[in-house]
């Protein structure tokens, strides 16, 4: 779970990381008001989860009240990368010398969390990553002992900070990483962590995603999930029925059980020559009305033409199975999009007898039922 | 015949009152597993399935001699459940659990370098010696006896690969679903190691997915110290960029690491034939056979 850069920033001012005066808005008064409060210049930007909003016309610099309006006027109700602006943050512009990248991370590979520093900040890091490495100072943390002071101190002269910021980066660094472990975070950055002209460090940016598995005891952020979540309206209606669920490009709907069988069918319909339209995955033991769910959140899919439904049952039971696409299907007078079944293991047999053939096309095997899926998608009938 | 499991396998169920952990100890003695407790703090005492239920894993092996655990305790308690069998001196911990938060596994990977304990998953079906035992929630009816080891990231995965090999008559000696999060215990490595020492196993079928580099740390291995010979499956080939699929570790990142082709490459230079298909991955062990 991503918070806003709104609500990261509040975050990371709370646990005392220097931050800039700042002020959400919606409406072209609320960003005057604010700016007045703050203090021009500000900097206007949008609150949408996409990157490069800088790029996109999502941020603007206002030096008085007529270039604010006219960023406010931009900014609000544009569709930034697909997705709809209706907040801005108006921050006080922060007038810098340098700017920094401090980040806390899992290394999954070390099975560590790792601190980094560098002093290539205000570009994309991941850049910075692949083209030169040795740009970031990275620091292991054990995560039972936490980040010692000299491990944050170790990795800002590491990195070749000026000494004369390295107390404050330092401080930063540890602040940020106490954060990361006490809210559970999967990644915690700021870039960039702006020097201003009194060799003061502010967060002029501040990322934060949370490991969705641990928001039962951060109930805080839990509840500022509803506000993160995705502008997609079908990626919401997977949230709201708990699915995993990514919208993909093509036009052969994917149903099944477990992520890496689901992987795997839209791999196949991709070798037989179609084009998957999503990825979803009804979990383990899924009954008959979480079966008819994913039903109907593929149908809301106007791109999809065709559908395949790949179960192979561990604690998942083909009965239920069947009785859920039953239900599903059994409201239409016609059915939508035509409708490809493959049932294996757990309690298949008692899935075929219940389910109704005249509603869906069976497959005994997993490539059978894709090729299917493939050719009624292209319209072959 | 195996690698870790067998029916000497003593095995204590963590979280046997639960609805998960009964069914599935049930389905385990079923199958011929040898469930000798099941731990449940404030449950001590109470009998499932006619096993004996105690308070801590601790009473669990000293009086029934467990050697080996299976835990089915919700995602907030999966945690301190894994650090009482590692804290226990069991061979072998088998987390089936899906959602534990990946801070309370760095805590747990770092317990596992002090400690003896093998532990498998979290958010894995378990392991299966077809014909003798199986830890966790593998439907054990698809599975039939024979000679090649299986190690998959993706638990239904294994069962549509394992199909098509029993489909043929090819049976196995263990299949182990080691998860798909980012911070596992047992990994495609160890996995390997296990299989190469088995005498017995004769061809091995490895099943990764997106994300991650221990599909090529594994070819790596495979390169260097391992003389069975392996068959690869790779999930994940049209996975875009950025998006989690399922699995929380399976998420390409930006810089192009963890994708399919970078994996299939790897394991296809260490001589690793991959399929495009689950049953392309029967046709390869068949001939390696």
């Amino acid at each position: 779970m991503k918070l806003h850069e709104y609500q990261a920033k509040q975050v990371f001012a709370d646990a005392g990381i220097p931050t800039p005066d700042s002020q959400l808005a919606s409406d072209v008064d609320g960003v005057l008001t604010a700016a007045e409060e703050i203090g021009y210049p500000v900097a206007v930007k949008a609150q949408v989860q996409v990157g490069g909003r800088g790029k996109a016309g999502g941020i603007k610099l206002a030096d008085d009240e007529d270039e604010a309006r006219e960023a406010a006027e931009s900014i609000l109700g544009m569709d930034l990368k697909g997705y709809h602006v209706d907040r801005v943050l108006v921050e006080q512009a922060v007038d810098f010398t340098d700017e920094l990248y401090v980040g806390i991370t899992m290394d999954r590979g070390e099975g560590k969390p790792v601190a980094m520093v560098s002093t290539k900040g205000g570009v994309d890091i991941e850049e910075v990553a692949e083209e030169t490495p040795d740009a970031i100072a990275r620091e292991h943390v054990d995560p039972a002992f936490g980040m010692h002071p000299y491990q944050a101190r170790k990795a800002v002269y590491d990195a070749d900070v000026d000494p004369d910021l390295a107390r404050d980066v330092s401080s930063v660094l540890t602040t940020l990483y106490q954060l990361w472990d006490d809210r559970d975070g999967a990644d915690a950055e700021i870039n960039p962590l702006m020097v201003t002209a009194d060799d003061e460090v502010i967060a002029a940016d501040a990322v934060m995603n949370i490991d969705e598995d641990a928001l039962f005891r951060q109930p805080e952020l839990a509840e500022m999930e509803e506000e993160a979540a995705s502008g997609d309206e079908l990626e919401q209606k997977a949230d709201e029925y708990g699915f995993d669920y990514v919208r993909l490009e093509g036009n052969v709907g994917i149903i099944g059980n477990g992520a890496g069988l689901v992987m795997t069918t839209l791999d196949l319909v991709d070798h037989y020559g179609g084009e998957p339209a999503n990825f979803l995955d009804v979990g383990g033991g899924a009954k008959a009305d979480r079966i008819a769910n994913a039903l109907d959140m593929v149908f809301s899919d106007e791109n999809v033409d065709s559908v395949v439904f790949n179960i192979f049952g561990g604690i998942t039971r083909g009965d239920e199975v069947a009785k859920g696409i039953n239900e599903a299907l059994g409201q239409f007078d016609e059915i939508p999009k035509p409708v490809v079944v493959r049932l294996a293991g757990t309690n298949w047999e008692e899935g075929m007898e219940i389910l109704n053939e005249d509603l869906v096309t069976v497959e005994q095997t997993l490539e059978d039922a894709v090729q299917r899926a493939v050719e009624y998608a292209e319209g072959e009938q | 015949m195996s690698v870790l499991v067998d029916d000497d396998t003593r095995v204590v169920v963590q979280g046997i009152t639960g609805g998960e952990g009964k069914f599935h100890a049930g389905q385990m003695i079923e199958y011929g597993t040898n469930v000798v407790a099941g731990a449940v703090p404030g449950k001590g005492g109470q009998e499932v399935h006619g096993v004996p239920v105690y308070d801590t894993v601790a009473q669990a092996v000293e009086e029934e001699d467990a050697d080996a655990s299976v835990i089915f305790v919700p995602p907030a308690f999966a945690g301190d459940a894994i650090f009482e069998a590692l804290d226990t001196d069991l061979e072998l911990a088998v987390a089936i659990t899906e959602g534990v938060p990946t801070q309370d596994m760095a805590k747990v990977n770092k317990r596992l370098t002090e400690t003896d304990t093998r532990l498998i998953g979290p958010n894995c079906p378990g392991l299966i010696t077809p014909g003798e035992a199986k830890l966790g929630i593998l439907p054990g009816n698809i599975f039939s006896e024979g000679d090649v080891g299986l190690v998959s990231r993706s638990g239904t995965l294994t069962y549509q690969v394992v199909d098509s090999l029993t489909n043929r008559g090819i049976g196995q000696t263990t299949a182990i679903g080691i998860g798909g999060d980012p911070i596992i215990g047992t990994d495609f490595v160890d996995a390997l190691e296990l299989f190469e020492n088995d005498p017995d196993t004769k061809a091995i079928v490895m099943c990764g997915e997106i994300g991650g580099e221990d599909e090529e740390e594994a070819a790596a291995y495979i390169d260097e110290h391992v003389d069975t010979p392996v068959a690869g499956f790779i999930a994940g080939r049209t996975a875009p960029p950025g998006k989690r699929m399922g699995h929380a570790g399976a998420i390409v990142s930006g810089s192009g690491t963890g994708t399919a082709e970078s994996k299939i490459d790897a394991l296809n230079d260490a001589g690793v034939p991959v399929g495009d298909t689950p049953e392309e991955v029967a046709d390869h062990i068949e001939d390696l056979l």
